[in-house]
């Protein structure tokens, strides 16, 4: 046994059944469990988006009461960004970083096992609250606030469920912020000999300053649910005016984890499709040390705009100015990667895989939501947009569109080196196509109803916005029910029912995770390999 | 590298993001001062100051009127009336102004409520002197009382040019609770 498997004494008996699972300190098994947990939030936060939609499908109020709706809005938003995006790219982290840097597995794989394992019950705790809503048992409200759950309507007003959504809160920071650790100390202390930082490929690059992020904001967001657990129970006025403390505060610490929250869930999505890319235009990637500072500056000018969510609450003009200017300067290093991966696949031997499919549809559609905040930036028209469905529309392209396809580009990459198989094509493909179109078909016509004056977080909606609420809702079922294809898809692989996939998966895939055999054996990398 | 010295290694980072990650946990804690700072200084969101102005105005500035708007609001668990004798006033920027403000009990018990003063455009904040307020302190209402509560400001001569209007706002909380609590 050699290098770091000392934690891993008994690992040629391994467990098997419920207990390999429960007690897997194996980055390939805990990976796996946090993307079918992911897919699995997925699912449940979309079945609450198609609440919302139901309810928005025609004008006035038909099947959920406003006060449910709400409760729908802010856990759909909880459990998509908590429990679907953060987790999913945690888990492609855990399954891919060890194999593209060839290390035998997570640094600390104790940790690994404990920040997945209490993902579950934070969950379990947070959703309990809705099906105790749902079924009118005890104080029937879920948290009803929107997910950025801003005071007093947190505070003072919140149900007595918030105390439940704080300490699952808390418990989701603290799996991110473990996840995170392992992932910084891995990447410094496992590299196999040879891989230099800068030979790294980009997903591990845009994970580790992902890692950075979430250790720096992860407890700013347990010190703001800590500060509203003890506004609500223990006397203290930290957004509490008649206190002497200021709701405006709470967005301010917020914001503060919340801006550089949004990176951290498209940063891995950048290191993916800088994977893909290269593989399917069989060319290096164009500017790798530009790729790397570009995402370096990205996550370093996130702790400087979080003001640009809050315009309208009164600042004074130099302030906006520079959250202004700020914010656009972000476009900068994000434009440098868009051209990076145009020119990439600029006079490639192009084929059109299915990763190949998703990451291009990435590239448009996260440039397109990447577009509408630059709009959103310029603080005179912010002041119009603020709380419309442009912003529903800004940040569906982005996560959806952006984070959620370099997810399923990720999976369908992958699947191969995961499962042994290759992934369904007829039934990729119209995955691809279907949630394409429907995932248009559902966000565009948000950036019209937006600009007309349609306020997000409403049960109902003015007549004028109908024709367009009706076809959102459209697309939205289609988009929902589309990812059942996907469902399918892994359950097939997961089965080993496919088409047997080699080491190198795909022709022109490059990287150490492509030297190992399909499916990656339980054990890599006992003896590090050498880089050249 | 042996085993033990990775061990050892992976330690000892685990260890110093820990600490990074308790930090910025007390970070979090160290914006509300911060906050407070950058309010007074910038007056941003409009917070005036808590305590009454000892100085009086250099000067009246009769060629120049201003124009102070008067918002009350009743927070969660006030139920008696709060208003001002006027909305609106024009005063000279150095001119010495006294309003008049109401709040009433109609509860079968004392309360006592503290208001909370919020300027728009809160760049205008520091602007504004009070020389008396009924929300430096706390103020008791017996049950069934109607009080009179009055406010003496005056605006700084030296009030940036293109402000023409300033919006004071006040909300009126019922504290009483909030005191016998800390009283215990």
């Amino acid at each position: 046994m050699s290098t770091a498997a000392a934690h891993d004494d008994h690992h040629h008996h391994a467990p098997t059944g419920l207990k390999r699972w429960l007690f897997s300190t194996n980055h390939k098994d805990i990976g796996t469990l946090y993307l079918w947990f992911s897919f699995a939030m997925f699912l449940a936060g979309g079945l609450l988006a198609m609440v919302i939609r139901t309810e928005l499908l025609e004008p006035g109020m038909q099947f959920v009461d406003p006060e449910f709706f709400n409760q729908m809005t802010t856990v759909h938003g909880l459990a998509m960004v908590f429990g679907a995006v953060m987790p999913g790219f945690v888990g492609l982290a855990n399954w891919m970083i060890p194999l593209m840097i060839g290390a035998p597995d997570m640094a600390l794989p104790r940790m690994n096992n404990w920040s997945f394992w209490i993902l579950p019950f934070a969950f379990l705790i947070l959703l309990s609250s809705v099906f105790m809503s749902a079924f009118g048992a005890g104080n029937p409200a879920a948290p009803n606030f929107g997910w950025t759950f801003y005071a007093p309507l947190s505070t003072e007003y919140g149900p007595a469920s918030t105390d439940l959504f704080i300490l699952s809160v808390h418990m989701m920071g603290i799996s991110s912020i473990m996840g995170a650790i392992n992932v910084i100390v891995t990447v410094f202390n496992l590299r196999a000999p040879g891989m230099t930082l800068m030979k790294m490929p980009l997903f591990v690059w845009t994970w580790l300053i992902t890692a950075f992020l979430l250790i720096a904001v992860m407890p700013v967001l347990a010190g703001a649910v800590t500060m509203m657990l003890t506004d609500r129970h223990f006397g203290t006025s930290f957004f509490n005016a008649a206190g002497g403390g200021d709701p405006v505060l709470f967005q301010h610490v917020f914001w503060f984890f919340g801006h550089p929250e949004v990176y951290i869930m498209i940063l891995p999505a950048f290191g993916i499709i800088s994977a893909i890319i290269p593989t399917f235009a069989r060319k290096p990637l164009f500017g790798y040390a530009s790729m790397v500072y570009a995402t370096a500056s990205i996550a370093l000018l996130s702790f400087v705009v979080w003001a640009h969510h809050m315009f309208t609450v009164g600042m004074p003009l130099a302030g906006t100015l520079f959250f202004m200017y700020m914010t656009m300067l972000i476009s900068v290093p994000t434009g440098v990667k868009v051209f990076n991966w145009v020119a990439t696949m600029w006079r490639g031997s192009m084929t059109f895989e299915l990763p190949m499919k998703w990451a291009i549809a990435f590239v448009i559609l996260f440039t397109c939501g990447g577009l509408s905040g630059l709009m959103l930036a310029i603080t005179p028209v912010d002041f119009q947009y603020h709380d419309t469905y442009f912003v529903v529309a800004h940040f569906h392209y982005v996560l959806v569109s952006g984070a959620v396809f370099s997810m399923f580009a990720a999976a369908y990459y992958w699947l191969p080196k995961w499962s042994g198989v290759m992934p369904n094509k007829l039934l990729g493909e119209l995955h691809f196509w279907s949630s394409l179109i429907s995932v248009n078909l559902l966000f565009f016509p948000m950036h019209f109803v937006g600009l007309a004056g349609m306020p997000r977080r409403y049960a109902d909606y003015a007549l004028q916005f109908a024709d367009y609420n009706f076809w959102i809702s459209i697309g939205g079922f289609w988009f929902g029910l589309s990812q059942l294809l996907f469902l399918a898809v892994c359950v097939l692989c997961a089965m080993k029912k496919g088409e047997k996939a080699p080491a190198r998966s795909w022709e022109g895939a490059e990287g150490l995770e492509w030297e190992v055999p399909s499916p990656a054996p339980f054990h890599t990398y006992d003896t590090p390999p050498v880089v050249k | 590298m042996s085993e033990h010295n990775l061990q050892q290694r992976n330690q000892r980072t685990l260890r110093k993001l820990l600490i990074w990650a308790v930090a910025m946990f007390g970070f979090a804690f160290a914006m509300v001062p911060f906050y407070d700072v950058i309010c007074d200084i910038t007056g941003l969101n409009g917070k005036t100051s808590t305590t009454a102005s000892t100085e009086g105005p250099s000067q009246v500035v009769e060629d120049r009127t201003v124009t102070v708007e008067f918002i009350t609001q009743r927070g969660e668990g006030v139920n008696g009336d709060f208003t001002s004798a006027t909305r609106r006033v024009e005063v000279h920027p150095g001119e010495i102004t006294l309003v008049n403000f109401f709040a009433s009990n109609p509860k079968s018990s004392d309360i006592i409520t503290q208001s909370i003063p919020s300027v728009s455009p809160g760049e205008a904040a520091r602007y504004l002197h009070k020389t008396q307020c009924f929300c430096f302190d706390q103020q008791s209402l017996a049950a069934g009382e109607r009080k009179e509560m009055p406010m003496i400001f005056y605006l700084d001569p030296e009030l940036p040019r293109h402000i023409n209007t300033l919006t004071l706002s006040y909300t009126i909380f019922d504290v009483t609770d909030r005191v016998a609590a800390t009283n215990n």
